[in-house]
């Protein structure tokens, strides 16, 4: 599990994550969040990281910058960036990555505001903490990000309090505060799960076109496959704590390789004709008891012997270093509908 | 389709819903004038926006809100009208499902007494067949009979979006207000979900009002739908057409707003991107109140209100300009038949 054993890169990958495991202590017992989890980010690359609730997206970003509970979560394997194991490097190191190098916008950006302060001095305290500025040049900085993500009269806004922008509004403010460090990454959980959809499109285009013009790769966590199709380049399904397929975004819509992806893709309203019945996946997501071998073998129709025995993400690729991935033996013998047929 | 001869289930004339703010020194004008029918046995879905008003048109149908001014019919009986006890039996026929199935359950009642509480209200039967009827409501929605007994925190949200469905289900309403209900399910629950509904209607004759912010959603299961936008529709007619060819620009914006699951290649050209967000219901702008959004706005767009008009039969639009020649022109088409 280190990365040697990962399909060789043109160049070194901005962040690469191998056997990432997350568990948590409970009342209950251990719970094995995640398992497994290996991934890589190239510099300026757009990444979408797509599952149902349960599946890991969220706790893997929140690793990432080691936002997990220290008393309750458990985490092996390694998360390298910049030379640095995010995991166990100390707590001084991992602050100088925490908001600089990486920055982080969450669902909901009212919570993720803090209602005492201007938006001004949330945006400009990032910068203040990581570098020495003064506090006028700290403001005129967070003036301009303003500017930069869109809001219009930002010598006003910025004096302004969290409540007195709309939801569209404070997003964006998230995405100046996140961005004004210059980070190399930006995680973006569900950035836009609780904004209308007029107002989505925009805070995507923001999102795409700043991740384009400063070369900051975007790792964006999300439940909607039409956000990830129009924002990303490359998407990661998780399963049940696992990554189950890896692989650019147009080749998982045309051509799903795991028989989740294209349930997940076939499930979508928007492909069957209207009033019909809607595929769908039976069964549910198993949370705590998980299957031995393949997680999804008890809901799948393509299920064999063979698939109770545990399954490695394998190297799928048409051709070396293409970096397709899939945890399913028997990737070559199915043939899987995706968007298009 | 129903013939057109048929009493609309629900007939809706210049509503107005207004509340005052919290302060009390201004009006939140939720509702501001609308009218439409919904027939017996279809699926009208209201699209909208948050702070369209399309929620409190869901609650206006079922009486947990009271119009401002307007009219209102459910099957010719104007609920104004009739005294307190009618209505109280009326008013069975009309249900509604609400969006978080968390806050619509009592965490501390199983879950056939939170099923049987509808029947217990309305005095319908013995204890026991009350309790029956609930454990048959929950077969029906695909529950087994052993989940009466559980508690709302040990069940999925699925789960508890289908005891909702339960509930409503045992009083045998004729129309149920669907509000949000499969905004907070997951992918592969949604679409179990949407296919219940569309069962249930089938052997139940029911007719559906579907709100949703979701374009997949409301055009997947409508009839018709109507397009809500700071507390006025927008434009009203059945899905097929208004799919492939809105008449309102603000019908356009959404419908290219919506992000499409397909390969670059095979989506549309960029959209048209919505200048800001929707303002304030306190204050809508003058005239057509879609204007400061609108990319094709007129000068006497802020001055003259647009009419409600029925364009071609079934399709109403209130906008100036639209169905004039050229009028919008770059139409998108819609996603939705890729396969």
């Amino acid at each position: 599990m280190d990365a040697m054993t990962a399909p060789a890169p043109s160049d070194t990958p901005l962040l690469s994550i191998r056997g990432l495991g997350i568990r948590f202590r409970t009342a209950q017992g251990d719970w094995q969040a995640t398992r497994d989890v290996s991934f890589d980010i190239a510099r300026g690359e757009r990444l979408g990281i797509v599952g149902e609730s349960g599946c890991g997206k969220t706790i893997t970003g929140l690793s990432m910058l080691r936002l997990l509970p220290p008393r309750v979560a458990t985490v092996e394997g390694t998360i390298g960036f910049e030379g640095k194991n995010l995991v166990d490097c100390a707590a001084r190191d991992m602050r100088r990555v925490r908001g600089r190098r990486i920055g982080m916008i969450f669902q909901e950006p009212m919570s993720a505001l803090d209602p005492v302060f201007t938006v001004g001095d949330q945006i400009a305290e990032s910068l203040r903490v990581h570098q020495t500025i003064s506090k006028a040049d700290a403001r005129a900085r967070a003036i301009e990000m303003l500017k930069r993500v869109g809001i219009a009269s930002p010598e006003r806004r910025v004096d302004d309090f969290p409540h007195q922008l709309s939801g569209g509004m404070r997003q964006r403010v998230m995405i100046a505060a996140a961005l004004i460090c210059q980070p190399q990454l930006l995680i973006a959980d569900e950035p836009t799960t609780a904004l209308d959809v007029t107002v989505q499109a925009q805070i995507l285009d923001l999102l795409r076109e700043l991740s384009a013009s400063s070369d900051t790769a975007l790792m964006l966590i999300t439940h909607d496959i039409g956000v990830v199709a129009e924002s990303c380049t490359r998407m990661l399904t998780m399963y049940a704590g696992e990554v189950i397929e890896d692989a650019p975004v147009d080749d998982a819509l045309r051509r799903p390789l795991h028989p989740y992806t294209s349930g997940l893709l076939r499930s979508l309203p928007h492909l069957s004709e209207r009033r019909s019945k809607l595929p769908s996946i039976p069964g549910r997501v198993p949370t705590l008891n998980m299957p031995t071998g393949c997680r999804f073998q008890p809901r799948c129709s393509h299920a064999t012997q063979g698939c109770e025995r545990p399954q490695a993400l394998l190297d799928a690729g048409d051709r070396p270093g293409s970096g397709r991935r899939v945890r399913c033996w028997r990737f070559r013998d199915i043939d899987l509908p995706g968007v298009v047929h | 389709m129903a013939a057109l001869a048929e009493q609309p289930i629900v007939s809706v004339r210049d509503l107005v819903v207004r509340f005052p703010t919290q302060d009390r020194r201004a009006t939140v004008k939720a509702i501001d004038g609308v009218s439409f029918d919904v027939r017996a046995g279809e699926t009208f879905g209201i699209i909208g926006e948050s702070g369209s008003g399309k929620t409190t048109v869901g609650r206006t149908l079922v009486f947990l809100q009271p119009p401002t001014s307007g009219t209102m019919h459910h099957d010719g009986v104007d609920a104004a009208s009739i005294s307190t006890r009618e209505l109280r039996q009326h008013r069975r026929d009309y249900q509604i499902i609400f969006q978080d199935p968390n806050a619509a359950l009592n965490p501390r009642m199983s879950i056939v007494a939170s099923v049987m509480e509808p029947l217990k209200l309305a005095k319908s039967g013995t204890a026991s067949e009350c309790r029956a009827r609930a454990i048959a409501a929950l077969e029906r929605v695909g529950l087994a009979p052993e989940t009466g007994d559980r508690y709302p925190h040990q069940l999925s949200g699925g789960q508890k979006q289908r005891v909702l469905i339960a509930r409503a289900l045992t009083l045998r309403p004729r129309l149920l207000v669907c509000d949000e209900v499969v905004a907070a399910l997951d992918m592969s629950i949604r679409g179990d979900v949407l296919n219940l509904f569309a069962e249930l209607q089938r052997d139940f004759g029911l007719t559906y009002v579907f709100i949703t912010h979701d374009l997949s959603v409301v055009s997947h299961i409508s009839d018709r739908i109507a397009v809500m936008y700071l507390g006025r529709f927008m434009e009203m007619g059945p899905t097929e057409p208004m799919m492939a060819q809105p008449l309102h620009p603000y019908t356009e914006a959404l419908l290219s707003a919506e992000p499409s699951p397909l390969p670059s290649d095979l989506r549309q050209p960029r959209r048209i991107v919505l200048q800001g967000e929707i303002p304030s219901p306190i204050d809508p702008p003058s005239g057509c109140r879609f204007r400061t959004r609108c990319r094709y706005a007129q000068p006497d767009c802020a001055t003259t209100e647009p009419v409600w008009r029925e364009l071609t039969p079934g399709r109403f639009v209130a906008c100036h300009y639209a169905g004039q020649p050229g009028f919008m022109s770059s139409q998108p088409t819609h996603h939705g038949s890729a396969s």
